[in-house]
């Protein structure tokens, strides 16, 4: 069991829970999460937002019965830490876009951070697509080169895919595949890594409740995954 | 440990009756980075079809109340994928290595066991609760008719020891493990998941592309539990005990209605090494009231 250092809630739906654990997660990667016993019978996979050496940190969107056992837990509460699991982003150098919807905005920000740190020529912006209420924009700025927000419209509207070497992204199926859509359309060069968020199970890569399939056979985005290329899970839409 | 947990399962050793159900483990290797999963006594491999198989499309999983809906739908590498990957791995472990094989047609089944006749396997667990292509879609599992020719025309092929797993959606379940038993199954394990359904109300829609999925968890354990003590009742042969195990006490209380093995399944979602806790549970419980050993208490009820 892990102690939460703190549960802020930052809109009405949207909460940030620091945590202090020992680890070594890397961007992209999410854990298992569990604040209960038996029920909710399955763990709930939420991405880590930041961490260092001590601490994980989770932005998380309240959803379902799991999500909202997180919202009420209060620092100095226990809760259940299983991982880190999955593959996380790639490391990448050159300009690079990252592009979030929602509660897909969640593993951008440990990204930013780690590709800034792995070369600080780099260049990496940070697009961040909100149905309503624009959250933690001022701590995104701080580790991106350029933050472009779009608040009730198309994130993917404003980005120009030719203008990056690699891009990145996570957040809604269709927002993702719009992205891809577009990158295909202009003749984008840069690879299109998208994060998958399909409903898990083990999270472990036994079930295979979460499998996707992709051009390159079937991955399951807890093990496999969950970042994929994008011409992988759309190419052959 | 000590033997109070071993058992033998159709001349099959197992040093204790605990297994992991099938297609909640894998093949053993994710679990195996977990905990040492050479404590457990068997291990179920995933489905195994004939051919290759991708699995169903959309929402594969929900949860319920105390449960988990599940539709995979038979997701595998295939047969032959399994022998050369996976089988001589398994068969290394110190566990019963039980390998389940589904079928859509018995034509793929007869095939699917003259293959699995060249390798080396503990148990193998025959899933008949798969769609027969030939008979309109119906379950091979549902009349007993059905699942009697269906484990005639196997066990005649088959040089392994047989254990049908049986689908609650049955007619009648306590004739067709009779079935099972009169065409010379080695043993029968039961329940497989309940036919189940749900609504996506914001789309009309239901939750699953297959319309119908299977439910599994503590859930069904209560009428898993009756399912076993009637067929405990019925049959010779030993008996799987499978539903909604997430506790040493389940275990325990499928024991008594008459299982020799226990399987647990989606439990292991809610914690991938439950089945330890579940064998050091039981091995504490049978010191504590000084029982020699398990069988001691297998069908009291």
């Amino acid at each position: 069991m892990a102690k939460i250092i703190s549960n802020e809630r930052l809109s009405k739906d949207f909460f940030l829970m620091k945590v202090e654990e020992e680890n070594h997660a890397v961007m992209g990667q999410f854990y298992m999460l569990r604040a209960w016993g038996e029920y909710p019978l399955l763990s709930r996979p939420i991405s880590v937002f930041d961490a260092d050496e001590h601490s994980v940190s989770f932005l998380y969107k309240v959803v379902g019965k799991g999500t909202e056992i997180f919202a009420g837990l209060k620092a100095g509460a226990e809760i259940k830490l299983d991982g880190p699991h999955g593959n996380g982003f790639p490391e990448a150098e050159g300009k690079i876009a990252l592009v979030g919807g929602g509660v897909g905005i969640a593993p951008l920000y440990l990204t930013a951070k780690t590709l800034k740190k792995l070369n600080p020529a780099s260049k990496v912006d940070i697009y961040l697509g909100f149905s309503d209420q624009a959250i933690l924009v001022d701590s995104y700025e701080k580790v991106a080169d350029q933050v472009t927000l779009n608040v009730g419209g198309f994130v993917t509207d404003d980005i120009d895919p030719l203008q990056y070497d690699v891009i990145m992204t996570c957040g809604p199926e269709i927002m993702m595949k719009v992205l891809y859509k577009k990158c295909r359309s202009v003749g984008a060069k840069a690879p299109l890594y998208v994060s998958m968020e399909n409903r898990m199970a083990c999270g472990i890569g036994a079930c295979l409740v979460c499998t996707c399939k992709t051009t390159a056979g079937n991955k399951r985005a807890c093990k496999d995954g969950p970042v994929m290329l994008g011409s992988e899970v759309f190419g052959d839409e | 440990m000590s033997k109070r947990l071993e058992i033998d399962y159709a001349g099959v050793h197992f040093k204790n009756p605990v297994a992991l159900a099938s297609g909640t483990c894998g093949f053993g290797k994710e679990m195996g980075e977990y905990f040492d999963i050479q404590r457990l006594g068997g291990l179920c491999s995933k489905g195994l079809t004939l051919h290759p198989r991708g699995g169903n499309d959309g929402i594969r999983v929900w949860e319920t109340p105390s449960g988990v809906m599940n539709s995979v739908g038979l997701e595998n590498p295939g047969v032959k994928h399994f022998m050369e990957c996976d089988c001589d791995r398994m068969n290394r472990l110190d566990l019963v290595n039980i390998v389940n094989l589904g079928g859509h047609s018995m034509e793929d089944y007869l095939e699917a066991v003259e293959l699995l006749n060249g390798c080396d396997l503990d148990l193998l667990e025959l899933n008949i609760s798969c769609p027969n292509v030939k008979a309109g879609g119906m379950n091979f599992g549902v009349k007993t008719e059905m699942a009697r020719q269906v484990v005639r025309e196997i066990r005649k092929a088959c040089r392994h020891k047989l254990v049908v797993k049986l689908s609650p959606n049955a007619e009648d379940i306590v004739g067709l493990a009779r079935a099972c038993e009169e065409e010379g199954a080695d043993g029968v394990s039961l329940t497989n998941t309940f036919l189940a359904m749900a609504i996506d109300i914001r789309r009309r829609k239901p939750v699953f592309d297959n319309v119908y999925a299977g439910l599994s968890g503590p859930a069904i354990k209560p009428i898993a539990l009756r399912m076993v003590h009637q067929v405990a009742h019925a049959v010779q042969i030993p008996v799987m005990g499978i539903g909604g195990i997430s506790t040493w006490q389940d275990a325990i209380e499928f024991i008594m209605a008459g299982a020799t093995v226990i399987q647990v399944g989606a439990a292991s979602f809610m914690n991938p090494a439950i089945a330890m806790d579940i064998i050091d549970g039981m091995e504490r419980y049978l010191e504590e009231n000084h029982i020699a050993n398990i069988s001691e208490i297998r069908g009291i009820l």
